[in-house]
């Protein structure tokens, strides 16, 4: 399975998600994550789509994405280099077993932030592998309800998606943007 | 605040700052605000009878001009009407804004009368569209429209303004520079590209030049012309490249793809070597894709970076405008040919001897009946090359692409990557009124010219003399002929029995225009030359032709290239071939 994880700042207009839904949609690209939200900068939304390229080349994915004309700059996000993290809320059974559940809960950085009379829900953030690992150890005391949030990310080094992105757009200079220079090469 | 006008006023002031002289379109409730500074305006407005006919008179404004084309409609089914020609413009990459007006802005969502939501619809078959809600982004708005629609790789973009925008008073102030952070297209080409293109070249003893539309929206076609006489290489011209290199000129084996020549076919086939400009490897042209030029490397040129990899493998790719990049490589190809000219003698015997042994050819039908091949023919020949020719979709556009000779950029409108029956009227129509001095034929089919039709009114209403050849099989032509060959001769639904219903020139004179009739070989030149002496009205020419005619050399749908066919259950005779 070819699992890519790519940030993409859009600008903050109505129908931007609706286009880039759209084109997914029509391409044929599976998305099996999508999370939206808003940047430093307040013109600007940043949205990291976890996809499952079957048979698509990165690349042209990247390129059909890039022809949106709201599409400001879109970078692949690799484990090795960046942070990525989604956030799951579960509500589990509790058949006496609570102390079980939250010490499961803690060994993945978790915790159990509500309880009930017959249940507790279990909130976690961690990578999408252990999220599944703790999900599948959880769903032995009965899962009820599942939240699970889009995966996020941020690169580990000093520069930000944006600054990348306004030397790529031509912005911070007159040269235009690298991004299909890429293709070139 | 006196300095104030309004929304529709603001988009009027815009659209002739945008520098446009006309623009075809109907008017209706949300969008009635704007018709009434229209009114006023020196922008010449066409009343059309469906806006679909606004649609593709701007796509055939803007591909006989280069210029953008726009249509404007109301709101609701005005808007949806423009769906199929924003689809076809997309599809081929032509430049047109359409203006659509938009219930006021507190209705929109709650299914108000004359609502669709144009935006969302149009989203996946334009380049870019709006929707404006506050009168005071207008002018951007329009400004960025037609930036969007005619750089880069062009296209349609839709401006859909609500009504209470159109109503309101606001400031009008029309952007002097436009900077759209994600719209950057690259034009200059890479440096390392091109050369790396010309070493290609260079070693390449089988080379084609494969020609897509793109030659043409960039304005090349003469900078193609020394880089195709300076490498010396066959060039195949594809549906939307006709007319971009001369018909006449020696090394022009003519149009690949399903119902290309032999030569054309096979020269891609069998190449070392595809210099591909402003083509995107459409699967009309390649055949079944895994069995295309397999031996062939790719050099593929195009200002629009998705389309490098999309289909086909670039072994080396050029992202940029088509101008530059050709003026670019005539320079590098000549260095690389100071160290080692290829010799493509070869090469040229092969596809010379393809081209003789198999050139474009049909029958006459056994029985007298006229031949649409031969009617065809004869309207190319006897209007010439300075000409423009717009087709609908189906056998009478093949005949059209393959019978009528080419020269020059420009004069060649059709529907390639939609198929849009239905356009050539229309489409004639906006190319006559951008090009008021150039004869304008639409050869049309029956089934074609019983779509749009009736934009033939506009015409005689407009004085836009343009001139229509139903090619009259009587029948869905192109459908009828794969029920030939593919569904035992079982023609559902294909008879449209219009042998005499319509009566053509009937319907023709009814709506302003004069109308011709032609069943015999030996009046095709007598009615020709007798509707090109006519320049005050439009005319129709009812050419009843023989129902069986069929489109060769067919290469089916999702078959090899190698298996093109040049008649019925006949193959090339490869065998003579040294291949």
């Amino acid at each position: 399975m070819a699992q890519h994880t790519l940030s993409v700042l859009v600008e903050n207009s109505p129908g931007v998600l609706a286009r880039v839904a759209s084109l997914f949609s029509r391409r044929g690209y599976n998305i099996d994550s999508l999370a939206v939200g808003p940047t430093e900068n307040p013109e600007v939304s940043r949205m990291t789509i976890v996809l499952n390229l079957e048979g698509h080349a990165l690349d042209q994915v990247s390129a059909q994405l890039f022809k949106l004309v709201n599409v400001i700059g879109i970078q692949e996000m690799k484990s090795a280099n960046s942070r990525q993290r989604e956030l799951l809320m579960v509500k589990v059974s509790n058949q006496g077993s609570r102390s079980e559940i939250e010490e499961l809960a803690k060994r993945f950085g978790g915790q159990i932030v509500e309880e009930n009379s017959t249940s507790v829900v279990v909130e976690a953030v961690g990578t999408s592998k252990e999220l599944a690992t703790l999900l599948a150890e959880l769903k032995k005391y009965g899962v009820k309800e599942l939240v699970q949030s889009g995966l996020i990310a941020i690169e580990s080094s000093d520069t930000t998606l944006a600054e990348r992105t306004l030397q790529e757009t031509g912005l911070a200079s007159s040269e235009s943007h690298s991004q299909t220079e890429d293709y070139q090469n | 605040m006196s300095n104030q006008i309004t929304g529709a006023q603001s988009l009027v002031n815009a659209l002739e700052q945008a520098g446009v002289d006309v623009m075809f379109g109907i008017p209706g409730g949300a969008i009635l605000p704007a018709y009434d500074p229209i009114y006023d305006s020196k922008i010449r407005h066409i009343l059309v009878r469906h806006e679909q006919g606004a649609g593709h008179a701007a796509t055939g404004y803007a591909q006989a001009t280069g210029r953008v084309g726009v249509c404007i409609a109301t709101s609701g089914p005005g808007a949806t009407n423009l769906v199929t020609p924003l689809a076809d413009a997309h599809m081929d990459s032509v430049p047109i804004v359409a203006i659509t007006g938009q219930v006021p802005g507190p209705a929109i969502g709650t299914d108000a009368f004359q609502e669709a939501d144009i935006r969302g619809v149009t989203m996946p078959i334009t380049k870019h569209n709006y929707l404006i809600t506050n009168p005071l982004d207008i002018p951007k708005a329009i400004a960025e429209a037609f930036y969007i629609a005619n750089s880069g790789r062009p296209g349609p973009v839709l401006v859909d303004i609500a009504k209470d925008a159109l109503q309101k008073m606001t400031d009008y102030n029309y952007p002097t520079s436009i900077n759209l952070r994600g719209y950057k297209p690259q034009t200059e080409p890479n440096a390392q590209s091109i050369r790396d293109a010309a070493a290609l070249i260079a070693q390449s003893v089988k080379p084609v030049f494969y020609i897509g539309g793109g030659v043409i929206k960039a304005n090349a076609a003469k900078d193609l012309l020394k880089l195709a006489e300076l490498v010396g290489a066959p060039v195949v011209t594809t549906l939307m490249a006709r007319g971009a290199f001369p018909d006449s000129h020696q090394q022009h084996l003519g149009m690949p793809g399903m119902h290309g020549t032999v030569a054309a076919v096979t020269a891609l086939q069998k190449a070392d070597l595809l210099i591909t400009l402003g083509a995107r490897f459409d699967d009309r042209v390649t055949g079944k894709l895994s069995t295309f030029a397999v031996n062939a490397k790719i050099i593929h040129a195009d200002i629009d970076p998705a389309e490098i990899g999309k289909n086909r493998y670039a072994d080396v790719p050029i992202i940029g405008d088509l101008g530059p990049t050709i003026r670019a490589l005539i320079p590098a190809v000549e260095a690389e040919f100071k160290k080692n000219q290829p010799d493509l003698s070869t090469w040229w015997r092969q596809m010379g001897a393809l081209r003789e042994k198999y050139p474009l050819g049909y029958n006459e039908p056994s029985d007298g009946s006229l031949s649409p091949q031969y009617v065809i023919e004869r309207i190319g020949a006897l209007t010439g090359p300075d000409a423009i020719y717009a087709a609908g979709v189906g056998q009478h556009q093949m005949w059209a692409s393959q019978f009528v000779k080419y020269e020059k950029p420009r004069t060649w409108l059709n529907s390639g990557g939609l198929g849009t029956m239905g356009y050539a009227v229309p489409a004639a129509m906006g190319a006559k009124v951008g090009a008021p001095d150039t004869p304008v034929w639409a050869i049309d089919g029956d089934g074609c010219f019983q779509m749009t039709n009736q934009e033939l009114v506009t015409c005689a209403l407009n004085n836009i003399p343009i001139k229509v050849a139903v090619i009259n099989n009587e029948s869905l032509g192109m459908v009828r002929q794969w029920q030939s060959l593919f569904y035992q001769q079982r023609y559902s639904n294909t008879d449209l029995h219009s042998k005499r219903i319509p009566d053509f020139a009937k319907l023709a004179e009814a709506m302003g225009c004069v109308g011709l009739r032609c069943e015999s070989k030996s009046d095709v030149d007598k009615i020709i030359k007798e509707a090109n002496a006519i320049n005050d009205a439009p005319v129709v020419v009812d050419f009843s032709v023989h129902r069986d005619a069929m489109v060769w050399p067919m290469v089916a749908a999702g078959t090899s290239n190698d298996d093109i066919m040049i008649a019925k259950e006949m193959a090339p005779d490869w065998d003579s071939q040294e291949l």
